[in-house]
């Protein structure tokens, strides 16, 4: 009898969504539940620090023109020792596309795409993020980097005072 | 003051109640519906608003009212706004003649818990959820739309296939009990409730009354694959929410029916009887929510078929074989 065969066939499959419902929902609470996302995500830009506490940023610009919606400006400055840095660094968050140019343009690895997703505002202005909220204590990514440890001649520290710098060599004295 | 004036306060009284009761539990189906629906697929449903989204259906009606009302202009004016009410009226009405709880005795006077106990209160039944289709059949002609009007002859045919099984499978219950007053049909469930005796008449019952409220399987009026939103696609605001309503209204109000007519209504042991009663309508309600998470929908020609060709003259039989058992003992 083919009722019979379809009765088992309707029971099974209350019998399946029932057990279904037993189960624990595979929906991720957003805001509240946060998923760790890959070392390699694309999230709200950071600015990061050398291992020495000191701001890796060299306010070169590359950033600024390599981002394509242009939301990224800064205003150079020099230190009394030489060093340059940015006086001050600003994002709109509202123009960015998370497309991490920037990151890839950066010399320094100043400029990094973190792996936090950037949060909703209902603000426009409070998309704006200034140097004060992009800087973050820690080194980022490459834990290890130091850009004036490997250029940066004389700004940093002493020409040849470099850990795999030789000393400079008189060139006057190579002719013959 | 005469019993006269008394017996018409607590005739209001018992309006009022079972007015809040039906409309409560009707709105706060919908969203059991989604939370159960989005816990059989594995999602955790509307749980934003107030705690465990108890405040949800409030914000869905405050939605409702404040959405703009559309007529379509070639619509016919009148029948399209009375076709909502007409589909949420008989659904409500049907309640009139369930029975809550056993009959109260106050100051020596009985109260049934009912609003009326109608001595014909099977075949109000019938007649009222035989006018529930005229607000789908209306609903769609009105409002001059090709979906709206293919959902609407669906509901037409499926309620002529459905109302006759429905119907002749509720005989054998009369036959037992030996009248039509619901409250009477209780009292001869008070040793076994009739799904012991008629198992296949509740079984042709259950899957009429699914075909009744236009519920999966049977959702062919209002099938969103096909149709948009069948009957109700050119239907807007709480206009729409009178139609959602009334089909919520129509599984609490089928559920109450099917526990009365099979399942002994308010009787139960131990805990009380208004208590066996929403035991039992929760029962009922879970089950056409189960059901909707699990089946797909019926074709059109699958249904008739199963109407016509298998539910009624199943039905019949079991009429014929209830009077012969009936005869011989």
């Amino acid at each position: 009898m083919p009722i019979f065969n379809d009765i088992k066939e309707i029971l099974t499959g209350l019998a399946i969504t029932f057990s279904h419902m037993l189960k624990k929902p595979v929906t991720i609470q957003y805001p509240e539940e946060k998923r760790p996302m890959p070392p390699r995500f694309r999230g709200s830009i950071v600015l990061t620090r050398d291992p020495d506490g000191g701001e890796r940023c060299v306010a070169c610009y590359l950033c600024s023109g390599a981002c394509p919606v242009d939301c990224i400006s800064m205003a150079a400055a020099e230190d009394p020792s030489g060093r340059r840095y940015a006086a001050w660094f600003r994002i709109n968050f509202s123009r960015c596309i998370l497309c991490g140019l920037c990151a890839e343009a950066c010399p320094t690895l100043a400029i990094q795409m973190s792996s936090e997703m950037f949060p909703c505002k209902r603000e426009l202005m409070d998309m704006v993020y200034e140097k004060e909220d992009l800087l973050i204590d820690g080194t980022g990514k490459d834990a290890e980097y130091n850009f004036y440890r490997h250029s940066g001649i004389g700004v940093a520290n002493p020409r040849g005072g470099n850990r795999d710098e030789q000393p400079p060599v008189d060139a006057r004295s190579l002719l013959p | 003051m005469s019993w006269d004036l008394i017996d018409i306060a607590l005739m209001l009284g018992k309006i009022l109640v079972l007015f809040f009761i039906v409309l409560t539990l009707a709105a706060y189906l919908v969203l059991a519906e989604r939370r159960i629906l989005a816990w059989m697929q594995d999602r955790i449903g509307p749980n934003r608003v107030g705690p465990l989204g108890l405040l949800q259906p409030l914000a869905d009606v405050i939605k409702m009212l404040t959405k703009e009302d559309l007529i379509p202009t070639a619509s016919d004016r009148l029948l399209f706004c009375l076709a909502p009410a007409m589909a949420a009226v008989p659904a409500i009405l049907t309640f009139a003649v369930v029975p809550l709880a056993a009959p109260a005795v106050i100051f020596g006077h009985k109260v049934n818990m009912q609003v009326t106990d109608l001595d014909v209160g099977v075949l109000f039944f019938l007649a009222l959820s035989s006018i529930a289709v005229y607000g789908v059949a209306l609903g769609g002609w009105a409002s001059n739309s090709k979906y709206a009007l293919l959902g609407s002859i669906r509901g037409l045919s499926q309620l002529i296939s459905y109302e006759l099984s429905m119907g002749l499978s509720l005989v054998p219950v009369v036959m037992l009990a030996r009248s039509l007053r619901l409250s009477e049909i209780v009292d001869a469930q008070a040793q076994m409730p009739f799904i012991v005796y008629q198992p296949l008449a509740f079984l042709i019952f259950l899957v009429s009354i699914f075909a009744e409220c236009k519920r999966v399987p049977f959702d062919l009026p209002e099938a969103e694959g096909e149709l948009v939103a069948g009957f109700h696609t050119e239907y807007s605001g709480m206009r729409f929410g009178l139609f959602f309503v009334g089909e919520y209204i129509n599984i609490i109000a089928l559920g109450a029916l099917a526990s009365v007519f099979f399942f002994g209504g308010w009787r139960g042991p131990l805990l009380p009887p208004i208590c066996w009663f929403f035991l039992k309508v929760s029962v009922f309600s879970f089950l056409f929510i189960w059901v909707r998470g699990t089946l797909p929908r019926l074709r059109y020609d699958q249904l008739m078929h199963l109407g016509w060709k298998f539910l009624t003259p199943l039905a019949l039989l079991n009429i014929l074989a209830t009077g012969w058992w009936l005869a011989l003992r």
